[in-house]
């Protein structure tokens, strides 16, 4: 319950962004994130609410652990648990985007 | 390609770098040489570092007089048989239960959500508590969301309880946690001899670094703050060792990616306008003054505590059975004893079959160190 998700904001529509976490495209909510987001900027999703803006700087850093987590087999705890996030955000609808 | 040369690609591809890991150990095998005495006790408090210390075999990396132990860093492990009570009789009332997975099969006195579940309950598993809402949204029937977890977590339920126009059969049943009363408690008690604190850096995204100065300055206890990746540990573990030895009582941020002094001010001017400290039950460990997160009276509408009689006094005739009364889960959570202490560790007690919460959570000690084949030896 205290692993946050890093993901690329798509979208801002008011308190709702539209993000994609390694090409998964979710809905993420913004009424607690710490700063102002926009389109490009990376976030920190926790059970479906952004809880930081990551500075771009320090976002890449920030996937590597994350990146190799998703490779795991179901059965592996973290890895499960960052899917848990995952699943605590909405799912886009038609799941479009514009992504580039 | 050998299984071991495949073996030993795997670790180094996990940490990347594994001269840096390798030099940090060193380092840390140093640091506890200058300090000359052992065990130098830190301790953590978060169930993801646990996970990766233990998923990545970190304390096979450390000297043998560092002793890192994990306190209580397990939301769901340290909420009280009460509370998950107090859920099973709303359940047995006719009420939806909507709760984050792990709670289902924490023992309450007499049963787990889960065991009311089977009896015919209706229990929901939900991963945010805007699905809870959604689920409200969808059924004429009364939907109780039991909140658990830490202050990462509290916040998210305090923006759903700020939010307009939430539906009338929805409500909140609070069981959220808030950490720094409970390290503190910690740090006091008298057999525990915890050194430095390893602070979790997603709770401190929340609360800012600036919190633990306090407790740095009552109890004179060191404070890093660090992030999850195997090195972010390692990297935290040398600079909390060099704390120690240098006899500095301070807080340091070693996860600025993630956390700055004040944390996310919008996050805990949500939480403390729907929430309050009250003292209560961390399961297990004691009473932790300020250490439980409670509605507040303007919330009254969305307490479940207010709107239903919640009568748990049914669930506490059945005494706990002889095998939960083994359970040292308490004392795992306090830095008193290890999994391996326990003699229903893996026998009795597995994850399938749990005799204690520490087994059902993803983020207990005993669970982790099953799944990831227990303590790995120096
Ligand atoms: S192994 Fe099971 S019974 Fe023993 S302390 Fe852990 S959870 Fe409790």
């Amino acid at each position: 319950m205290c692993l946050g998700v890093p993901g690329r904001v798509l979208t801002v529509n008011g308190l709702l962004a539209t993000v994609d976490f390694w090409g998964v495209q979710r809905e993420v909510r913004l009424d607690i994130v710490d700063q102002p987001v926009e389109v490009g900027d990376y976030i920190l999703n926790h059970v479906g609410f952004a809880i930081r803006r990551i500075p771009p700087e320090e976002a890449e850093e920030t996937l590597a652990l994350y990146e190799e987590l998703l490779k795991e087999a179901e059965s592996d705890m973290m890895a499960a648990d960052l899917r848990g996030e995952l699943e605590a955000t909405a799912e886009t609808e038609g799941g479009g985007g514009d992504d580039a | 390609m050998p299984e071991a040369d495949v073996r030993r690609q795997a670790s180094e591809l996990k940490f990347r770098d594994p001269a840096k890991a390798r030099a940090l150990a060193e380092k840390l095998a140093r640091l506890c040489e200058a300090i000359g005495r052992e065990p130098i006790q830190v301790m953590h408090v978060c169930g993801t570092h646990e996970q990766a210390i233990a998923k990545y075999g970190l304390r096979t990396l450390l000297p043998k007089p560092l002793d890192l132990i994990m306190g209580p860093g397990c939301p769901v492990c340290v909420t009280d048989l009460p509370e998950v009570d107090e859920a099973v009789a709303l359940a047995e009332d006719g009420k939806l239960i909507a709760t984050y997975g792990d709670m289902l099969r924490v023992p309450g006195t007499s049963k787990s959500l889960a065991e009311a579940q089977a009896e015919g309950a209706r229990v929901e598993v939900v991963y945010s508590a805007a699905q809870a809402v959604e689920l409200a949204r969808s059924t004429d029937e009364d939907v109780v969301f039991f909140a658990t977890g830490f202050e990462t977590t509290a916040v998210a339920t305090a923006a759903i309880a700020l939010e307009d126009a939430l539906p009338g059969n929805f409500s909140i049943l609070s069981a959220h946690k808030y950490v720094p009363p409970a390290m503190e408690l910690v740090a006091q008690i008298p057999q525990t001899k915890v050194e430095g604190f390893l602070a979790a850096g997603h709770a401190a995204t929340i609360t800012g670094w600036g919190i633990f100065e306090d407790l740095v300055e009552r109890f004179g206890i060191p404070v890093v703050v660090g992030g999850f990746e195997p090195l972010d540990i390692m990297a935290g573990l040398v600079r909390l060792v060099e704390l120690i030895r240098d006899n500095s009582k301070t807080v340091v941020n070693m996860y600025p990616r993630c956390v700055t002094r004040a944390g996310n001010t919008v996050a805990q001017q949500q939480m403390w306008s729907v929430f309050r400290t009250a003292g209560g039950m961390w399961r297990g460990i004691a009473d932790v003054p300020d250490g439980s997160l409670r509605l507040r009276d303007e919330f009254a509408h969305l307490d479940a505590r207010k709107k239903y009689k919640i009568d748990i006094s049914r669930l506490l005739q059945h005494a706990p059975s002889a095998l939960t009364e083994q359970c040292i889960c308490g004392a795992i959570m306090s830095g008193l004893a290890t999994p391996t202490d326990c003699a229903l560790f893996g026998k009795e007690c597995e994850p399938t079959n749990p005799v204690g919460a520490c087994m059902v959570s993803s983020e207990g000690t005993c669970k982790i160190w099953y799944q990831y084949g227990g303590h790995p030896e120096l």
